[in-house]
């Protein structure tokens, strides 16, 4: 008599650790796959390789030398770091900006996305073998980084933070150039736009990679064009006057997958060039620095919109010219849980555009992390 | 693909669009953030370039009469430019040359 017990024939799982040094993903992350074959069954990620110990050096500095340390949490969205910290410690001593300062954010702030955004499709362009597209974007990108030369004498960081406005304006001189120089971009990433709504193979690359449905998305927090491309139009940028008077509307689409992102972010890149020139011609003559000396106690909490999703920045004062506590959530640590979902039940061969999709930057991300067992 | 090919043709026969770098030089645009040195003549020690160096790369010794300046540490915000009343401090758009050595350079003030 033969006995098929089937429940007895065990499984056989491959375990696959991709990273954290990866041709395709060079940031310092360890995902754990274990494959049924070559279909993802479960997804560890691993984190902890770089970790910097920014937030406790704030803590250390002065409210000034902070700008400077913030602004290198990230080296691609640097601008924005300093300036969301900039905006925690205007909200904590009651610093008022003006106006004109207002719009040289919008304006660097959106030169930052410009520029990160292009590096991310030049790089996603290359993890799926489209070497001459990832030239041609990053070829284009050099306009943006001469741009940002021009204006304060560095490729990426900009160094024009300061609190209570900028350190920089920019004139008419300046102001033509940068007109100038982003119609040459829009024209030159215009001609692209085919490749990225068309082109059959990249479509087959990405089209249904890496579904997060949109109640999904919600339940994991997933932020920026991760959760933008899942159908939800969630931009901390509407939670900013400035921007509103700009007339600023997210960019959405509903297809939840790898080629919805993408989508987003190339979008992305003509509406902050649209964003610039509105707040080049909008922009309010006047001071654009208000100086305020004052090192209160209480707590605040400032969120933007970084390229890659929503920034938190919460600082603790204590009444002297050091903050108690500096605390800073990046995007990327906030959609990992959402990376993780989107993994399982893809294939082996899928892992680089997935993962490149959230448009990972793990060194920013890296916290220490305390988890307390809640006694029961 | 089609709509790259007019782009990667025109690549074939235009030049390269990077600066062949060691032999040829790329003129610095007139912003760029160069090699910073003091001017003692000027210089009255009142540290207040010290004072607002974010990365601490600068050290103003009254009593020795010198300023010591680390341009490794240096981020070249200059934010000790704009602070120092007594515009002693210049910069160049040469960029500081890299070495084996985090050197410290040293700015006296000449003794009558
Ligand atoms: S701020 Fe100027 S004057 Fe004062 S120590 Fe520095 S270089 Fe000298
Ligand atoms: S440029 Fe900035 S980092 Fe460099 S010495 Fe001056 S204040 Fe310090």
């Amino acid at each position: 008599m033969s006995s098929h017990n089937t429940a007895t024939i065990q499984k056989e799982y491959t375990v696959f650790p991709f990273g954290p040094q990866h041709p395709v993903l060079p940031e310092p992350i360890q995902l754990r796959f274990t494959l049924d074959e070559e279909k993802i069954v479960d997804v560890v990620p691993q984190l902890g390789y770089v970790h910097r110990g920014i937030e406790r050096a704030a803590e250390l500095n002065d409210y000034k030398r902070n700008i400077y340390l913030c602004e290198r949490v990230c080296g691609i969205c640097n601008y924005i770091h300093g300036m969301t910290y900039c905006r925690v410690i205007e909200d904590l001593t009651d610093t008022e900006v003006p106006e004109r300062a207002k719009y040289l954010r919008i304006i660097w702030q959106e030169m930052g996305r410009l520029q990160s955004h292009l590096l991310w499709l030049g790089l996603f362009a290359d993890a799926i073998g489209f070497e001459s597209l990832f030239m041609q974007i990053w070829r284009d990108r050099e306009i943006i980084l001469t741009l940002n030369e021009k204006t304060n004498g560095h490729r990426i960081h900009l160094s024009t933070n300061a609190i209570g406005g900028a350190r920089k304006d920019i004139d008419a001189s300046l102001a033509k150039e940068y007109r100038k120089d982003l119609e040459l971009v829009r024209e030159k990433i215009k001609v692209l736009e085919p490749v990225f709504y068309k082109d059959k193979s990249f479509r087959q690359l990405t089209e249904g990679k890496g579904i997060l449905p949109k109640n999904q998305a919600n339940f994991m927090g997933a932020v920026g064009p991760t959760i933008r491309g899942s159908g939800i139009p969630q931009d901390m940028r509407t939670l900013d006057p400035t921007c509103k008077a700009l007339d600023f509307k997210p960019v959405v689409y509903e297809s939840c997958d790898s080629y919805a992102r993408t989508l987003v972010r190339f979008d992305e890149v003509f509406q902050s060039i649209e964003l610039i020139n509105k707040a080049l011609d909008q922009m309010p003559d006047g001071p654009i620095l208000n100086k305020n000396e004052k090192f209160p106690e209480g707590t605040t909490i400032v969120r933007t919109e970084q390229p890659r999703g929503e920034l938190i920045y919460y600082v603790e004062g204590n009444g002297t010219n050091k903050l108690s506590r500096v605390k800073i959530r990046t995007p990327t640590g906030a959609n990992i849980p959402s990376l993780v979902s989107m993994l399982i039940g893809h294939e082996l061969p899928d892992i680089p555009v997935i993962v490149h999709s959230i448009d990972p930057c793990i060194s920013c991300t890296e916290r220490y992390v305390q988890v307390k067992k809640e006694a029961s | 693909m089609p709509e790259m090919l007019k782009e990667i043709l025109k690549n074939l026969v235009s030049k390269p669009a990077t600066v062949n770098y060691p032999f040829v030089k790329p003129e610095p645009l007139p912003a760029t953030r160069g090699a910073l040195s003091w001017d003692m003549d000027r210089c009255d020690q009142c540290q207040d370039c010290e004072r607002v160096c974010p990365s601490m790369a600068i050290k103003v010794l009254p009593e020795e009469k010198r300023v010591e300046y680390q341009p490794f540490k240096c981020l070249f915000c200059f934010l000790c430019i704009d602070n120092c009343m007594q515009q002693a401090i210049s910069n160049s758009t040469t960029l500081t040359a890299p070495g084996y050595e985090k050197r410290v350079e040293v700015f006296e003030i000449k003794k009558q």
